[in-house]
This record gives structure tokens, sequence and C-alpha cells, in this order.
């Protein structure tokens, strides 16, 4: 069949071109070829992933999206045309990575942060002390003291299990699988480094990373990948993923070309074999299955960690966290429809599920009602970009956020979204052993705990000029919210007034 | 051999009685009284041999490793959930998704099943799960199969088209389903096939249905005797072709 496809982008090799050929080792997507000792570009399978211009040593190399115009039609974008040509030509379900990219309203950036003014005084972080401790892990409904001859006090009942995180950021779930060894290595460490847990999905965890168990919530999905007793005992945390943001309601299918052997080990399936995610659980087809889960693992580990539940927002939310909490679920990681992915059907990761700040709020509203939201910790997750989006997270009602997306970023990934061909140029989403080795480790841990201490500190700034001076004191604070340009329904739901309002 | 019972326990009880006595170095134990005990065996370090007597709850042994399991009575959903090695027999019936995700040991049913038994199995390196139900299935036998091996004895339906209810393998893409009797098309799941059973087949029948048959006294050269069908992934690659990347060349 005749290609009407044309290449979404076109690259300009500039006269400053010393012909190195770097771009040409550099592309792993063979939009660069040689022809007669100079780089001769395939714009066709560019995606744009930036890696050849970056490491250009004369900056030689520009990127722009082919300019062949349509007719500008402003229902049947460029993207609609080519994607029914692309579906046309081969009869696939569109496949893609990153998160929905389409311009949906972002709730967050109509959202404003207070601050103190004559009043309440603002507090100066650097100088004074800011709390950013958080403690994941279900809290008691109450609590019983013994008094002390001395008159102190000893607390007599048994807390469940507690993780101490020393910044409200953890690291989201991202699989060995969708993601390779490398960047598992510099997440751990990052965390270990931060006092704080990163999340190594459901493709198991790669035995040479038990080391840093303590630091680790280790997934159990549908696949049941890589889950046996030892998985369990050595995790600071377990959690059932019920759903992913960018792909509420479906299941996952690594495909088996990325099975290496080393991914084989970790989920302890065949080598060359596909990894079928089923959409459900099948043994969770109610609140009362996953209760049983939720206390077989438990039961599993002797009661000894937490264990929470990760669900998709989507229209339910409310009810189904409620649900979850009752479950017996110590932590609850909400993933809003921006959140990221490995593969993932793009009329999916587009179209279903709801943004993150609405569910945040009715979660919160939903748990407060019923007088459990103190039991549960609530983890943020889907598209947090900085760490103005973390803090109106909080803020929203979360006790802490995840991040993937942006983790990926600081180690390079630049959302070119072709994570699903397994040959992401930045040595991320592949597993080519060449490529996966432009991952270094240390470098990468060192950028995720600078990112993440970055964070922090802006996190501090903005509590300090709140005049507050402990993350606790701005969870589910939506009085220190103010909305713009948000309707009347959203801004209800969202429990927030409107900016000028007292 | 230690005996106690489970009367007046609750399965955290129950489960912490057990762990103990197997820390303690006991390998041996009887429990009577069982009565809806959920998680029975689990996170129990093995080897230990444990007879139950009653029938236990919900995820009989779950996430098993290496203890053996062996229940005088029925057993109710989920047994050998995620289970990783060891042995679990049930001698009488057990309810749905029995042996899901199961990557090692055996698990053997006398009775029968409900919907969705070894559902997901899946082998890997050197492990080979082993279910055995020596009645019936309900539907949806082995769905999503990976690896490992289902045998369905069908004793008490001979003649009948039950052994095995519809969809069996429905998206099967490794191990192998055998069924004594016979399994009409209609019933057989999408990305499953029918095949003969040939030489090589009878003779891993004949191994993996020795003890199994010693165990609850059945006639193994009886049943050997009988026609036995296997069910094969149709592709190891059932859904290769379903997707088309959104970026780059198409």
């Amino acid at each position: 069949m005749r290609n009407y496809l044309l290449p979404e982008f076109r690259i300009i090799i500039g006269p400053e071109c010393v012909r190195c050929l770097r771009c040409v080792r550099e592309c792993s997507f063979g939009a660069m070829e040689v022809a007669e000792g100079i780089p001769k570009p395939r714009n066709q399978r560019c995606v744009a992933c930036r890696r050849c211009a970056v490491f250009c040593p004369t900056g030689a190399i520009s990127i722009r999206p082919l300019e062949v115009a349509y007719r500008t039609n402003s229902h049947w974008s460029e993207r609609a045309r080519q994607d029914i040509l692309r579906q046309a030509q081969t009869g696939g379900v569109l496949l893609c990575g990153a998160g929905n990219d389409l311009d949906y309203p972002c709730i967050f950036d109509r959202l404003l942060l207070d601050a103190s003014q004559v009043t309440s005084p603002s507090i100066d972080p650097l100088r004074e002390p800011m709390e950013l401790v958080t403690y994941l892990g279900r809290k008691p409904v109450n609590v019983t003291l013994e008094t002390r001859s001395d008159g102190s006090f000893r607390l007599t009942s048994q807390l469940p299990p507690q993780l101490k995180l020393e910044v409200p950021i953890i690291f989201g779930a991202m699989s060995l699988g969708a993601v390779n060894l490398n960047v598992h290595r510099s997440l751990a460490r990052a965390a270990r480094e931060l006092g704080t847990l990163w999340n190594c999905g459901e493709g198991g965890l790669h035995r040479e990373l038990y080391q840093f168990g303590p630091c680790t919530i280790v997934q159990v999905a549908s696949g049941r990948f890589g889950v046996h007793q030892q998985y369990l005992d050595i995790a600071a945390a377990i959690e059932i993923k019920m759903g992913q943001g960018a792909k509420p309601g479906i299941g996952g299918h690594l495909p088996a070309e990325k099975v290496t052997p080393e991914i084989a080990a970790t989920r302890l399936i065949p080598v060359g074999s596909d990894a079928l995610s089923p959409a459900p659980h099948h043994d969770i087809y109610s609140i009362e299955d996953l209760a049983t889960l939720v206390s077989a693992l438990k039961e599993a580990t002797h009661h000894t960690k937490p264990v929470g539940v990760k669900i998709a927002a989507v229209h339910h939310i409310a009810a189904i966290a409620s649900g979850a909490v009752r479950a017996g679920a110590d932590f609850l990681t909400i993933d809003g429809f921006r959140g990221g992915t490995g593969a993932a059907p793009k009329a999916v990761r587009n179209h279903v599920g709801i943004p993150l700040e609405l569910a945040l709020a009715a979660v919160d509203d939903r748990l407060r009602e019923e007088g459990i939201r103190g039991e549960v910790t609530l983890i943020a997750s889907g598209g947090i970009r900085h760490s103005a989006d973390a803090l109106k997270a909080i803020a929203l009602g979360a006790d802490a956020v995840a991040i993937g997306s942006a983790a990926l970023i600081a180690l390079g990934c630049t959302l070119c979204q072709a994570c699903h061909t397994g040959r992401c140029a930045w040595g991320i989403t592949t597993q080519d052993p060449e490529l996966a080795q432009r991952q270094d480790v240390e470098e990468g841990a060192a950028r995720l705990v600078n990112l993440v201490r970055a964070w922090s500190t802006e996190i501090k700034e903005m509590l300090g000029a709140l005049g507050i001076n402990a993350i606790e004191s701005i969870r589910g604070n939506r009085e220190r919210l103010r909305a713009i340009e948000l309707g009347e329904e959203t801004t209800s739901i969202l429990g927030v007034k409107v900016a000028g309002k007292e | 051999m230690l005996e106690f019972s489970a009367k007046n326990m609750s399965h955290r009880e129950l489960n912490f009685a057990l762990r103990q006595l197997v820390l303690s170095g006991e390998r041996e134990i009887r429990v009577c009284g069982v009565c809806g005990h959920r998680y029975l065996g689990t996170g129990l370090p093995g080897p230990a041999s444990i007879t139950v007597e009653g029938v236990p709850g919900e995820d009989l042994g779950a996430f098993l490793d290496g203890c053996l399991i062996r229940v005088l009575g029925n057993a109710q959903n989920f047994v050998g959930n995620t289970m990783n090695s060891g042995q679990l027999i049930v001698h009488g019936n057990a309810g749905d998704i029995v042996g899901y995700g199961m990557r090692g040991g055996s698990l053997w049913i006398l009775g029968n099943v409900g919907y969705r038994a070894g559902i997901h199995m899946k082998a890997s390196h050197s492990q080979t799960p082993v279910l055995i139900v020596g009645g019936r299935s309900e539907d949806f036998l082995g769905e999503y199969m990976a690896g490992g091996v289902i045998v369905v004895l069908g004793i008490g339906c001979e003649g009948s088209t039950r052994p095995v209810g519809n969809w069996v393998g429905a998206g099967m893409h490794g191990g192998t389903i055998y069924v004594r009797g016979n399994v009409p098309g209609h019933r057989v799941g999408k990305g499953a096939k029918l095949a003969p059973c040939q030489e090589e087949d009878l003779t891993q029948l004949e191994v993996l249905l020795a003890p199994y048959c010693r165990e609850f006294g059945l006639n193994l050269a009886a049943l050997l005797g009988d026609p036995f069908v296997k069910l094969v992934p149709a592709s190891p690659r059932p859904y290769g072709r379903l997707y088309v990347s959104s970026v780059g060349e198409c």
C-alpha cells in the first residue's frame, strides 16, 4: 500500500556541521544516515527526541515541524488526519508512550496559592525550621496514653506500620520493562539518599536492587509478575496496582522483544515471551475481594508493612477510594489522566480518566465526610510538573505526590512518546544494552536528587510565604488556594474560592 | 506430628500459631476445626507439611513457597493464589480462580473447580506449575495461560461434553491443557487450539498423574486408558500484530 504520510519533522543540518557523524551514532531511530561522509537525515523516522541536536558538538542541527500546510480546519487537526492515514494503512491500534498530550484545561494552572502579608507574618525557611517530613501508613483513629510519674506521657497503643519520608515527594511506579535496569538503579539510589521511596512497578524487582528494599515500594498487579515471598519480604511497602492514570481500565502488554534475559529473570517468565497483564485482577471483582488481597498481603508479611492501592482517577473515584480505605488500604495512590506510560493505546491515553485535581478534592472530601480521611495516606500522581503542582496537590488533599514523567525528564527524557518502540535514544525506555548504557547510574541518581532537593526547597519557600512551618498544615487546606477562570461547579468540587473572594 | 484445633481462633491467630510452630522446627502439623479461616499457610516458611481438617477460607496457600498443605475437605476461592513452590492438595472441591498466576509447585484438586481455574499460570526458568483437577471445571479454564500444565480428568462426567466449561484457554499464549474426554470445538477459547495427544504427552501425563492417583487412591491405568485431548496456544504472540506506532515511520 502506498504511504500517504508525510514526515512530522524536518531535520536541518547547518553549515556549522564538522562531519563528525556524532548525530548518526546518537540517533537510535535510524533518522540519520551517512551519505558520502556527511550525515543525511531521513525525516520520516525522526521522533523529535533531540538526542542528535543535544549531542552535536557544533550545534549544527535543528529540528522543525515539516511545513506542508493542510487547509486549516479547527475540527480536523493535522494529528487527527495523520492518525487516520496511519490506521488506514495498517489496521493497527495506535500505540504511544508518555502521557496524555491533548490540550485539555489544566486545573493546576487555574489555581493560585496564597501568601502572608502584613497581618500574619511569613517565615524565612532558610533560617527557621520548616518541616517536610511525612509519614506513610495507616493512622489510628485514636491512641491511648499512659501518664508517667514524672508527668510525661507514653504511647501504649500499637501504631500500624509507618514509613518516614523526609520529603513529601516519592518516585512513581515504573516497571522494569517499561524502563531499564539502569533507570531503576538511579531511582533506588536517589530515593535512599533523599530519605524517600521509589516504586519498582509491576515487573518485579531485580535481585541486585533488593539491598534498596527499605526505600522500595513493590507492586502487585494483575499479571503478578515477579511477585513471591522474598519480593514481599524485602519491600518497605506493597502497592496493589488496580489502575494507571494513562490507561485506566485496561491491562498491559510487554511485547516479547522487550523480554530480555534480565527482565525474564525478574518477572519470572520465559525469555522472549509476551508478558500480558490482564485488565482486571481476576481475584478482585468487588471491594470485598480487594480487602481479601490486601489482607492476604498483610498476612504474608506478618502485618509489618503498609499495603496500599493505586487507582486511576475515574468518574466514581470518591466511592472507589472510600471502598479501598475500608478494604484496609494503608495508603492510596490516585493517578490522574495526565499520568505517563511505557505503552498505551492512544485512544485510551488521551480520552479516558479525569483530572487529578478534581479526583483528589473529591476523594479528600468523601473520606472526610465519612470520617476516615485521617486513617489513610493519600498520594497524588499524574503529571506533577514542578514544586507548585506538588504543593497545590497537597493543598487539595494529598499527603504526598509521586513523580514519574518529571523524574524521567530529569534523566533526559524529552517526551517524544516513542517509549513503546524500545528504541529510546536517551537510554531510558529501551532494553537494548548499547542504548541503556547511555544512562549513567550515578549521574542519573544525582540528577534525581538535585531535582527533588530543589523542589523541596521551593516547597519550603512557598510554605514560608504562606506563614506555615510544616507541610501537614497545608494538607487539605484549600482555604489557601484560589481559582481563576474555573466554572462554579468546578470550584465547588475543588472546594476552592474564586480569586479575590475573602 | 503435632495436632491442634483452630476452633475459636481467628485466621491471624491460626497463621501466627502455624508460623511459630514451623519456626520452632515442627515439620508435621495437623490442624482440625478449620472453618473458613482465610490465607491459611500464607507467609509460612517452608518446608513443612500441614494437614487441615475442615474447610479453609479464601486464599488458601496464597504466595505459597515450599510448604505442603493437605486439606481433608473442600476449599473456597483463590486456592494457591500466586504460589511459587510447594504443594496444595484438596480432598474435595475448590471454588473460583484456583492457581491464579501460579508459577511453580503443584496444586491437586480431587473434585471440581469453579471459574477461571489456572488463570495466567506461567512457567519460569526451571519451574513448571502443575494443576490437576479430578472432576470438571467451569468456564475460562487456563485463561491467559502463559506456561505450566493443567490436567482435567473429568471423573464423573464421562460421556458428556462438560469436563470443562466454555472459553477454555482464552488468550492462552503458553503452556498445555490436557482434558480426559471430549472438548467440542465451540468450547475452545480464542487463542487456544485443540491438538491430538502424542506419545510424549501420554508419557508426561503418566508422570504427572502417578503421584496424584496414589494420593487419592485412583486407578492410574484406567484413567490413562481413556482418550485425552490437548489444548495449546494457537500462537505464542496472540497480540503481536494488533498495534501500530503513533510516532515515527509507519
